[in-house]
């Protein structure tokens, strides 16, 4: 298990109690966004879709790849690694 | 005989002259011909793919014209005189083979070898790009390619504003601007192109007033639209770059799509609160072709998890950084100059003053911009946010 830092980005801190980063233990990806979703309950449903799969309008990536380069979501997490969220913005500040 | 009738006899014995018809044969197989006269004179008329370089600063430039010592160099001037002075210069600068083409311009227009008027800057707009003109990477040729562009900005707002400032301060000769709004006193704590005297003035003509007061020369074509399926195309054809600007998800993909069809580098920025996204979307790009802005969200969210409008806002000064970079990475695409943002998405994170680089790659299977797929058409999505209070402020 290795130590990794998941960047929230701002939309969704409101559901993070407004953290912007969150330290998980975790072997995979997957694990970590699981382990999100537990000390913040309704976080992920934002990120990932009913099958468990990234939303077409959110990226996960894996220090600087995207995890569609690694195979998916169950890439493994190896040292202090920082997983980002980055999902699409419209703004401009309407 | 005066001393510089015995010079120029001195250099005529020491340095070999060439006629003009031989000259052309040398520079066609490879030699660099270096058109050493003043601008004024340049402008009437040069050897076709001729150097220029004024005779004042050729010690200084030719390296990086001719970095190769050992390369044959041809002098020009006016009537052959000053390419003597300048040939010799060359040879003790220590370029091995360097040749002055005797009668100079004239006897080479005589002889009826080609020429072309190369676009020259005049006074005043050395004056005014000076300092681009001192940068090697920009220079003369890399101001006149600003000078003969076409950049379409969509939106006039945080991120347009800064963008256009400094595009039509670089002399980007002609910005096209789409905006279908009028200023709003709440736009002015970020969207600088506008002024509290033009509250209810359409953006557009707003933006005009500024940018045309900045650089009088550069011609602004305002479009008082919102872009949608039907006029996309039309508005974006024709512009060497696109810098999107917008701040709905609708207009981003039709941006997206039109510049995917029409093969046109699109420089996206995106705010929100604290943090920007920014990053160049171009699959034609002739070398290194990068994403598309589907092939990193291939939809957009549905209103229902689109962030909520109650949560919608921006530090004025955050599209401010996000615009500037816009215009860097266009001015970048423009010159020709550095790496564009192809392939990159570039985080900033105001609030921990961080910038981070992520890696995106082309979807294989985007719909939109895979190899060989036909286009498959335009999409007005759903506009998914717009709370009457601040409906008309973007």
């Amino acid at each position: 298990m290795s130590l990794a830092t998941i960047r929230i980005p701002t939309p969704l801190r409101s559901l993070t109690a407004g953290a912007g980063e969150v330290a998980v233990r975790a072997a995979t990806v997957r694990a970590a966004l699981e382990e999100l979703e537990r000390r913040h309950p309704g976080v992920l449903a934002r990120v990932l879709d009913e099958r468990g799969e990234t939303r077409g309008f959110v990226n996960i990536f894996l220090g600087d790849t995207n995890v569609k380069q690694l195979g998916g979501l169950d890439a493994t997490v190896n040292g202090a690694a920082v997983i980002s969220i980055v999902p699409a913005v419209a703004g401009g500040a309407p | 005989m005066s001393a510089r009738e015995r010079r120029i006899a001195e250099l005529r014995r020491s340095l070999p002259e060439i006629a003009p018809r031989e000259a052309l044969r040398l520079q066609r197989q490879g030699a660099a011909l270096i058109d050493v006269r003043e601008p004024d004179e340049v402008a009437q008329g040069s050897p076709a793919g001729a150097l220029r370089i004024v005779r004042g600063f050729l010690e200084l430039s030719v390296e990086e014209e001719v970095p190769d010592l050992a390369r044959p160099v041809l002098t020009l001037c006016a009537g052959g005189l000053r390419s003597l002075f300048a040939a010799h210069d060359l040879r003790e600068l220590g370029y091995r083979d360097v040749r002055s083409i005797a009668g100079g311009f004239g006897a080479w227009k005589r002889a009826g070898l080609p020429v072309e008027v190369p676009r020259v800057l005049d006074q005043e707009q050395r004056e005014r790009y000076g300092r681009h003109l001192a940068i090697p990477e920009v220079g003369e040729a890399g101001q006149v390619r600003l000078l003969e562009s076409k950049v379409l900005l969509v939106g006039a707002g945080g991120l347009g504003s800064p963008a256009a400032l400094y595009l039509a301060a670089a002399g980007v000769g002609t910005l096209g601007i789409v905006d279908d709004d009028v200023v709003d006193r709440s736009n002015l704590q970020r969207q600088v192109l506008h002024a509290d005297a033009r509250v209810g003035q359409p953006k557009v003509d707003s933006a005009r007033q500024t940018l045309e007061a900045l650089n009088p020369a550069v011609r602004v074509v305002p479009h008082r639209v919102r872009l949608d399926r039907t006029n996309v195309e039309q508005i974006l054809a024709g512009h060497d770059v696109v810098v999107d600007g917008a701040d709905n998800f609708p207009t981003r993909y039709l941006v997206n799509d039109a510049c995917v069809k029409l093969r046109l580098p699109n420089v996206h920025a995106s705010v929100y609160r604290f943090e920007g996204q920014l990053s160049v979307f171009w699959p034609a790009r002739p070398t290194a072709a990068g994403p598309c802005y589907r092939c990193l969200y291939p939809e957009p969210p549905p209103p229902e998890l689109a962030p909520s409008c109650a949560e919608a806002g921006v530090l004025g000064v955050l599209p401010g950084v996000m615009g500037l970079l816009q215009a860097v990475e266009t001015i970048k695409l423009l010159v020709g100059v550095g790496q564009p943002l192809v392939g990159r998405l570039l985080q900033y994170d105001a609030l921990s003053q961080r910038f981070t680089s992520l890696k995106l790659e082309r979807d294989p299977d985007c719909r939109y911009c895979a190899d060989g797929v036909p286009f498959p058409g335009y999409v007005d999505y759903e506009r998914s946010c717009v709370p009457p209070a601040v409906a008309e402020t973007r």
